[in-house]
């Protein structure tokens, strides 16, 4: 089989949508869920894998309801999980502005945002649930940005036409994950939640068809341990790190998922990634992470580049007739606050194009001369003055004197391991939440919708979902002492040993930097059938030389960095090609998936739902082998596809 | 940890014991300075003052127990206030068993710094201070219920008067940090009179100061004879 | 800007783990851009270490944008290096000359030990806020969000204290080793906001027990701990927690007449 043949089958995947009025849905699927009586909880056991704004409201609400969790992070505390790292804030359809918001509204937009890739019935669920989430995390303590007269504070986001967005200043991610992560701590201290931190997950254990349990290893003393659970929750992110530079944390990884995909977890649209428009550049070859900036910038900073090719001047020695504020000139309705994809698409246009500004000339201006001109530099202190500092620390430069420099960077992955409406997985018993999982946002998420949807998924989704699959399993016995985990955990020991034992001149940072670089340029922002092509021939050569030479210093029995990284980078390898794999079959452009081969004659993404009107969900078909095309197909009965337009 | 018993048993409560202790004795080095300013007045004045707080609270007390009384308290504020800063140091110690090879203090006060060594250099000067003018065990010339006499034999002698000079100076920045940290401790807290912390302490502290090493200087300088 | 590579030496403690005893080991640091970040400084130093078959040096860090919390470690004496206001993975070599050198300890305290070189275990923090540093609301018990009006000013308080990212340079700093500002943070943060009133004195109180079971050191006003503070904390949340404890002690606790619920 060659790398660009795919087999496909329809049919397979029951996405146990319910049918009837879409605000209906949630309520009566609800209704129909079994229950597990209040003094039987305590006898199930359900693991949480990763603790960020999905897994920790996840593994709180559950022993809220008297089920025994235990709870897993790579992190030194469930607090570091990179939710942390959200800054602009959180969507909620509450209509407190009276702009003319509704729960239909938030899901009209979502779908739409999404263009048109996402399940109805999710998107729906989502927006409803999201009035409680507000509600909940003012209870905790989360101290949102208020009015004056004391009521919740809103604003306008990422271009949307009403002001849904709840904020707490910049930090707003950080104050929801301490909210779930405080609700936690509750719950250890009450003896429901067993936490296990420095804990890495490296498998999931499949028996008789279920999961059963996972295979872990502490990071402080490399020993591989196994739990057995009822059920396994997955709740570990996306996948962005595979192209090394992204504005995720350092530490997240793939590895969880990848691992339940290879145990019979289906992979859906891994090639749907979103690439964030205001980040910092980068500076240069030893450049480890990118650095966000939030979108609220946008709101007024003004975003060009010069007109002539290679301009070397200055900025500001560059006149008014000079310059090309393009977003402004090809979409004069939206300008500068288009949705994430077009804006980032335009900036790599016009870098292609040879005007692209700053070292290496992979940069655009953010000017926000107009704006202090027009509200003075204090009031663009007020909004943006945290941001305006981290800009100066990491670049040096003073952005009240000179415009930003920024390009856009890989933020979020849209696509994540199939489930159900319940948020079970193809593998009984594995159920996946927040990033980790494809769900809600389509092709493309919107601003604030990932805080939203990753606390909706654990705070008011998994708690009755679950419950409804454990029912069926009670009395069962737990136990690590069986075939399937004894052969998982054997697996792992030998990975690791092959990764010690290799010891060859690379490291695997070196790797990881190159396999990065590749999925950026043939994978990126924008996409060809060559391009995905060459990707798919080098990415299996660059894997094999992986594994015949990197080095892995140090022994497994101990806390060792690079053998925790070596791990997850073979995994980017697999989930890379996957990646490739998806991208090429889906020769349409949708949302953050940019096939140059489909596009309007304004350059625009165009989509192809004749053909591609569905989920692709891959399945694993053992190794060296390409996985299995499975579609899910996706059917609009409210929000009827259009061409996106924002001219 | 509930009620009452958590003041002993935490730092936090200890630190409040501290507060409160060390407030009594800033009470008494005020008033010993204020009332030793009585030096300036001559022989007669002092005198008549030394004895008069021994006939304080008279007729209901008979003479020198409103003194004794005065003692108990003092006593107690300073045994209260050596056991919270020997416990608290003591677990401040343990709290960092290996310490760093580079130490740098980046905004710490000097008079924060040297609190307890500070302590240490008073409470050894007091009871000098008290072998000298009170007991006459380290002064010669001592004459019982002859304050202004014995003050002026005791500060002839350099090596005394540049003692208490140090003593002084070092009871200056302990009462700084001292008074200033006692607001903390205490949790008298309030952006609007949070500046008037600092500013208070910092007066505070130099006016027991300045009155205290006003009076070596003066014998030594024989304005006070 | 500045584009001259500069070249450090630079003194590492190295532990190989949380019981083996350790030592400083030197290491030069050469070509170093500017631009790089501290820690990207580091991975240079490390890529090196691992080709000449060394065992590189052991740091935490998640984000590297300051906000998880994850890094720290003290370079000559002072914790997150001294930049104001931010962790030592925002710090850039910029900051550095040529020449200079740098001692690189991790955070020194009984209750964080040390997990490996320039890893500390914070777990302690974890406990703290186990022990109360929470509003006990369950899932779906909430009433509107804006059922509860909260003043500006008070949210904006609380959230100047909520921005802790646990990151243990107060405690690293302290001469004292104390916890106070990290708890101060959480105790104030809960107490400036009406859903933390129910369980605030009893908050106070559990998590100051907890400081002392950790083996914490005590505060002593020195003020160092706001100094290094990432988010710039201030120790006016210290008078807080110092208040809210006090009042918490002298306080006459109602008991209710009937224990738990029964039918």
């Amino acid at each position: 089989m060659t790398a660009t043949t795919t087999t496909t089958s329809t049919g397979l995947l029951d996405a146990r949508s319910p049918g009837g009025p879409i605000e209906t849905r949630w309520e009566r699927c609800k209704f129909d869920l079994k229950l597990v009586n209040p003094a039987n909880k305590r006898k199930f056991t359900v693991i949480v894998v990763g603790t960020g704004l999905a897994g920790a409201s996840a593994a709180a609400s559950m022993a809220e309801l008297g089920y025994e969790v235990e709870a897993f992070c790579y992190q030194d505390s469930p607090r570091r999980a990179h939710s942390i790292a959200a800054q602009g804030g959180i969507n909620a359809a509450k209509n407190y502005q009276n702009d003319g918001d509704s729960v239909y509204r938030l899901f009209y937009d979502t779908v739409k945002g999404g263009d048109f890739r996402a399940r109805e019935a999710n998107v729906y669920r989502l927006a409803e649930i999201s009035t409680a989430i507000i509600d909940q995390c003012v209870a905790q303590g989360v101290p949102f940005a208020r009015e004056y007269g004391g009521t919740l504070a809103n604003r306008s986001f990422g271009g949307a036409q009403v002001s849904r967005t709840f904020y707490a200043r910049g930090q707003t991610g950080q104050q929801l994950l301490l909210g779930a992560y405080q609700a936690l701590e509750r719950q250890v201290a009450a003896g429901k939640v067993k936490m296990f931190p420095r804990t890495e997950m490296l498998d999931v254990v499949v028996e008789d068809g279920r999961a059963r349990g996972i295979v872990v290893r502490d990071l402080v003393t490399g020993r591989v341990r196994r739990h057995a659970g009822h059920a396994v929750v997955l709740a570990t992110g996306g996948y962005g790190n595979a192209f090394f530079l992204s504005t995720n944390a350092k530490g997240c990884n793939a590895t969880a998922i990848w691992r339940a995909h290879r145990r019979g977890a289906m992979f859906a649209n891994p090639c749907y990634t979103q690439i964030h428009p205001t980040c910092i550049p980068v500076s240069g070859d030893y450049q480890s992470k990118l650095t966000l900036m939030s979108e609220s910038l946008r709101n007024d900073g003004r975003i060009w580049v010069p007109r002539r090719k290679g301009d070397t001047r200055r900025p500001g020695e560059i006149p008014e007739a000079e310059r090309d504020y393009y977003l402004e000139a090809r979409y004069p309705s939206f300008g500068n606050l288009v949705p994430r994809d077009v804006a980032s698409r335009n900036a790599k246009q016009v870098c292609d194009d040879g005007r692209g500004v700053g070292p290496g000339g992979r940069g655009v201006y953010l000017d926000f001369a107009d704006a202090i001109a027009r509200l003075g530099r204090r009031a663009i202190e007020e909004r943006y003055g945290n941001l305006f500092e981290m800009y100066e620390r990491i670049t040096g430069e003073d952005p009240y004197s000179a415009p930003m420099r920024i390009y856009p960077a890989v933020h979020y992955t849209m696509g994540g391991l199939w489930v159900d409406y319940h948020l079970m997985s193809t593998v009984p018993g594995l159920f996946v939440l927040g990033e980790a999982n494809f769900s809600d946002h389509g092709a493309n998420r919107l601003g604030a919708s990932a805080l939203m949807q990753g606390l909706a998924d654990g705070y008011f989704v998994i708690p009755y979902t679950i419950g409804d699959y454990l029912v069926d399993h009670m009395g069962e016995k737990l136990s690590t002492d069986t075939a399937a985990f004894a052969a998982a955990e054997s697996e792992v020991r030998q990975r690791i040993e092959r990764l010690l034992g290799v010891r060859g001149k690379r490291t695997v940072d070196a790797f990881h930097r190159e396999l990065g670089h590749l999925l950026w340029e043939d994978c990126g922002m924008a996409r060809n059938d060559a391009g995905l092509r060459r990707a798919l021939e080098r990415i299996p050569a660059l894997r094999q030389e992986f594994w015949e030479d990197v080095n892995v210093l140090g022994g497994g029995d101990e806390l060792n960095q690079a053998l925790e990284k070596a791990g997850r980078v073979a995994d980017f390898f697999e989930l890379g090609e996957l990646m490739c794999r998806d991208a090429l079959h889906r020769s349409e452009s949708c949302g953050g998936h940019f096939r140059e081969e489909s596009q309007t004659e304004e350059g625009e993404a165009k989509r192809d739902d004749e053909r591609f009107s569905y989920v692709a969900a891959w399945e694993w078909a053992g190794e060296n082998r390409a996985q299995v095309l499975h579609q899910e197909p996706l059917t609009f009965e409210y929000v009827h596809p259009s061409q996106r337009s924002y001219k | 940890m509930k009620g009452v018993s958590s003041l002993v048993r935490t730092a936090v409560g200890k630190k409040a014991l501290m507060a409160v202790s060390g407030l009594v004795l800033f009470g008494f080095v005020l008033v010993h300075m204020a009332g030793n300013l009585k030096l300036y007045q001559g022989a007669e004045k002092l005198n008549a003052y030394g004895e008069f707080l021994r006939e304080v609270g008279a007729p209901v007390l008979a003479h020198g127990q409103a003194l004794w009384i005065f003692r108990a308290v003092l006593l107690l504020a300073v045994g209260v206030h050596l056991w919270a800063a020997a416990t608290l140091t003591l677990q401040s110690r343990a709290a960092r068993p290996v310490g760093y090879r580079v130490a740098t203090t980046v905004q710490a006060s000097y008079a924060s710094r040297t609190m307890r060594w500070g302590g240490v250099i008073v409470l050894l000067y007091v009871l000098f201070h008290l072998a000298d003018l009170t007991l006459g065990w380290a002064n010669p010339a001592f004459q019982a219920g002859k304050p202004y006499e014995n003050l002026v034999a005791s500060f002839t002698n350099p090596w005394v008067a540049g003692l208490y000079l140090v003593a002084n100076v070092t009871l200056g920045f302990h009462l700084f940090h001292g008074l200033w940290s006692l607001f903390q401790s205490l949790g008298w807290n309030n952006p609007k009179f949070n500046p008037w912390r600092r500013r208070f302490a910092t007066a505070f502290a130099w006016i027991v100061t300045l009155g205290n090493v006003s009076f070596p200087v003066s014998v030594l300088m024989g304005w006070v004879q | 800007m500045s584009d001259h590579a500069i070249h450090l030496q630079l003194h590492v403690w190295r532990q190989s783990g949380p019981r083996a005893s350790g030592r400083f080991v030197t290491y030069e640091a050469r070509d170093i851009s500017p631009e790089m970040s501290f820690l990207e400084m580091l991975d240079v130093v490390n890529e090196r270490l691992t080709a000449k078959g060394e065992e590189p040096i052991a740091f935490d860090h998640d984000c590297r944008e300051g906000i998880c919390g994850t890094c720290g470690f003290v370079i000559n004496g002072v914790a997150h290096g001294g930049q104001k206001g931010s962790t030592v993975c925002q710090l850039h070599m910029r900051h550095f000359r040529d020449g200079d050198e740098l001692t690189l300890e991790p955070w020194r305290a009984r209750a964080f030990p040390v997990v490996r070189d320039l890893m500390v275990d914070r777990s302690a923090f974890d406990r703290i806020i186990q022990a109360g540093g929470f509003v006990s609301v369950n899932t779906g018990s909430a009433p509107d969000g804006n059922a509860l009006l909260v003043p500006k000013v008070d949210a904006d308080v609380a959230m100047d204290a909520a921005q802790c990212i646990g990151c243990g340079a107060c405690v690293a700093q302290c001469p004292n080793g104390a916890a106070q500002l990290f708890t101060a943070a959480k105790i104030s943060h809960l107490a400036q906001l009406p859903q933390g009133q129910p369980e605030r004195y009893q908050r106070a109180q559990a998590m100051v027990a907890q400081i002392e079971t950790e083996a914490f050191g005590s505060c002593t006003n020195y003020g160092e701990c706001e100094a290094v503070c990432p988010k710039g904390i201030s120790i006016d949340f210290i008078a807080m927690l110092n208040r809210d404890f006090l009042k918490a002690a002298v306080r006459v606790e109602r008991e209710a007449r009937v224990a738990g619920g029964s039918g």
